[in-house]
């Protein structure tokens, strides 16, 4: 039993390791002059001159803000409109309720961003081809936080309902002080995968995108990595790590609370 | 009553109509576009009925990408699922270094798809790449993995792996708390190996799990293609061009956009059996419990 036990852990060191030698590596020669890109040694002098090249040979400063300004106006709309939904599912009862509902649900199957001819066409005849606003927009009703969100608000004690209601308060104070708040875990968890996804998000603003001023960090870094002007793998390694640092940092810091949301976002 | 079917079609206005309009609408629309030609020049759209689809039945391309997929499908979802149980598994009980290995599985998810990319082009390069490094350690080349046919697609289908492992590692996790400690204590008692264990007891009761991350590894492994743009542009000679890299050549390269809707089509009803499946699946998981 006991050498099984120590396979095991040796096996899961192996594993591990293997499993962060590719960003190891990549981080190992971003902080390292590009002449010993290729060659291993301990010694070598360390350096940030590859993030300074890197940053001062794209705008990835204008980057940074574009992809900040996305992630935050498509999780601020997601909130509001994913709220007033998800309450009208949860709360309120009409006439073609569940039909609405699995129409909402669609979206689970057919994420906007496979539909990339005609959303495209879309957003020419809205003028939004080439704006912030137009890459946002075909994901600010999210089905997948609707559902979320729904399931929280029906374990909401209908008797909490009843006593705002006699308070005389309105649905939109009954939506703001007691909903809302109990379903924080909930706000944060989806908040959490929401910026993670449009953070990372490529192939819808690759195509609705063509200019410095809407292009997200993802679409840049490809740009400027694609562009074969010699520039030293050290720089694109840098720049690599730039583009994704803050949500690096951001994990390493919250590890326990990502983990936790992207379980809880998995399991109801 | 009747005010409260008006405040219900009030609140769900903005969801429906950002759904309608960028869901729904461009669905049917998709749909009809594909029995319609693209316009060109001098030439306005026109019905052409079934064509579209004659075509692409006849394009060796489109059989190419769905094959090429069908193989990156095969590899990806057992491979990183298989990968997912194993690392929960290991990181889930109180060993030394679980919390390093932990951060070590999970860290490549939150990285973006195209900066993975990066990492991974840069790890496979000759002459500069890790691999080939550690090989001429021993005196040998790596072959240019992105830019043989034969390699492309395993060195494609690795970096999703590397990447998507770790997520699924965390919905296994989820799934093995739930397991009653009683019940392996119990299993132990009567003598049971580390084997049995595993096989008589966790692996039927994560199985409404493992349901879920297949259909979810399934739909990843159609529409996750970033890295594909980054890497090798499907390249070499369409090696690993699959559905919805192939939708965006023909529709944003080439702007044939009636046949990319046309092949759109396609992935629509991939995704719909899918969705049905996972619906049926889930019934299953109910039952289970």
């Amino acid at each position: 039993m006991r050498a099984g036990d120590r396979l095991i852990t040796f096996g899961g060191w192996l594993l591990a390791l293997l499993w962060v030698a590719p960003l190891a590596y990549a981080i190992w020669t971003a902080f390292h002059p590009s002449a010993f890109e290729t060659r291993f040694d301990l010694l070598a002098p360390l350096t940030l001159h590859n993030f300074v090249d890197a940053w001062g040979q794209a705008p990835f400063a204008r980057y940074f803000l574009n992809t900040v300004i996305l992630v935050t106006m498509i999780l601020a709309v997601q909130l509001v409109v994913g709220t007033f939904a998800a309450f009208a599912f949860a709360r309120l009862n009409f006439p073609g309720k569940s039909v609405v509902f699995s129409l909402v649900l669609l979206q689970l199957m057919i994420m906007p961003d496979v539909l990339l001819v005609e959303n495209y066409r879309t957003m020419r005849m809205l003028g939004l081809v080439d704006t912030i606003f137009g890459i946002g927009l075909p994901y600010m009703a999210s089905a997948f936080f609707i559902f979320l969100l729904r399931q929280t608000f029906l374990q909401v004690p209908t008797e909490l309902d009843d006593a705002a209601r006699i308070e005389g308060a309105s649905t939109l104070t009954l939506i703001r002080r007691v909903y809302v708040p109990l379903a924080k875990p909930t706000y944060v968890a989806f908040g959490l995968i929401s910026v993670s996804a449009h953070w990372n998000n490529y192939v819808w603003p690759l195509i609705i995108t063509n200019s410095v001023s809407a292009r997200p960090l993802t679409v840049g870094l490809s740009i400027f990595s694609a562009s074969d002007s010699g520039i030293h793998w050290s720089v694109i390694n840098a720049a690599t790590l730039m583009t994704s640092g803050p949500l690096l940092v951001g994990f390493l810091l919250f590890q326990r609370a990502f983990v936790q949301s992207f379980m809880r976002a998995g399991i109801k | 009553m009747r005010r409260e079917t008006i405040h219900a079609w009030l609140m769900l206005l903005p969801a429906l109509v950002v759904l309608a309009a960028f869901m729904h609408i461009p669905a049917i629309e998709t749909i009809i576009a594909s029995f319609w030609s693209t316009a060109r020049g001098m030439r306005p759209s026109h019905f052409v009925g079934l064509k579209n689809y004659e075509r692409m039945i006849a394009d060796p391309t489109f059989w190419q990408a769905m094959s090429n997929n069908l193989i990156y499908a095969i590899i990806t979802v057992p491979l990183s699922m298989g990968l997912a149980l194993v690392m929960a598994l290991l990181v889930q009980g109180k060993r030394g270094g679980t919390a390093f290995m932990r951060m070590a599985f999970f860290t490549p998810t939150v990285l973006p798809l195209i900066a993975v990319a990066n990492i991974w082009i840069f790890f496979y390069t000759p002459g500069f790449g890790l691999i080939d490094q550690v090989m001429n350690l021993f005196g040998l080349h790596a072959p240019n993995f992105l830019g043989t046919g034969a390699t492309a697609l395993y060195a494609v289908a690795a970096v999703a792996v590397w990447k998507e492992a770790g997520f699924f590692m965390i919905f296994y996790l989820a799934a093995l708390q739930t397991i009653p400690t009683s019940l392996i204590e119990a299993a132990q008692l009567e003598g049971a190996t580390r084997w049995q264990i595993f096989r008589r007891i966790t692996l039927p009761l994560i199985m409404p799990t493992t349901l879920f991350i297949s259909v979810n590894s399934v739909i990843d492994a159609v529409r996750l293609v970033d890295h594909i743009f980054q890497m090798t542009q499907g390249g070499p000679n369409n090696a690993t061009s699959i559905l919805f890299y192939y939708i965006y050549q023909v529709g944003f390269q080439f702007w044939d956009t009636a046949y990319a809707a046309t092949l759109t089509v396609v992935m629509i009803v991939i995704l719909s059996v899918l969705a049905i499946g996972q619906v049926l699946l889930l019934d299953r998981k109910v039952h289970y419990k």
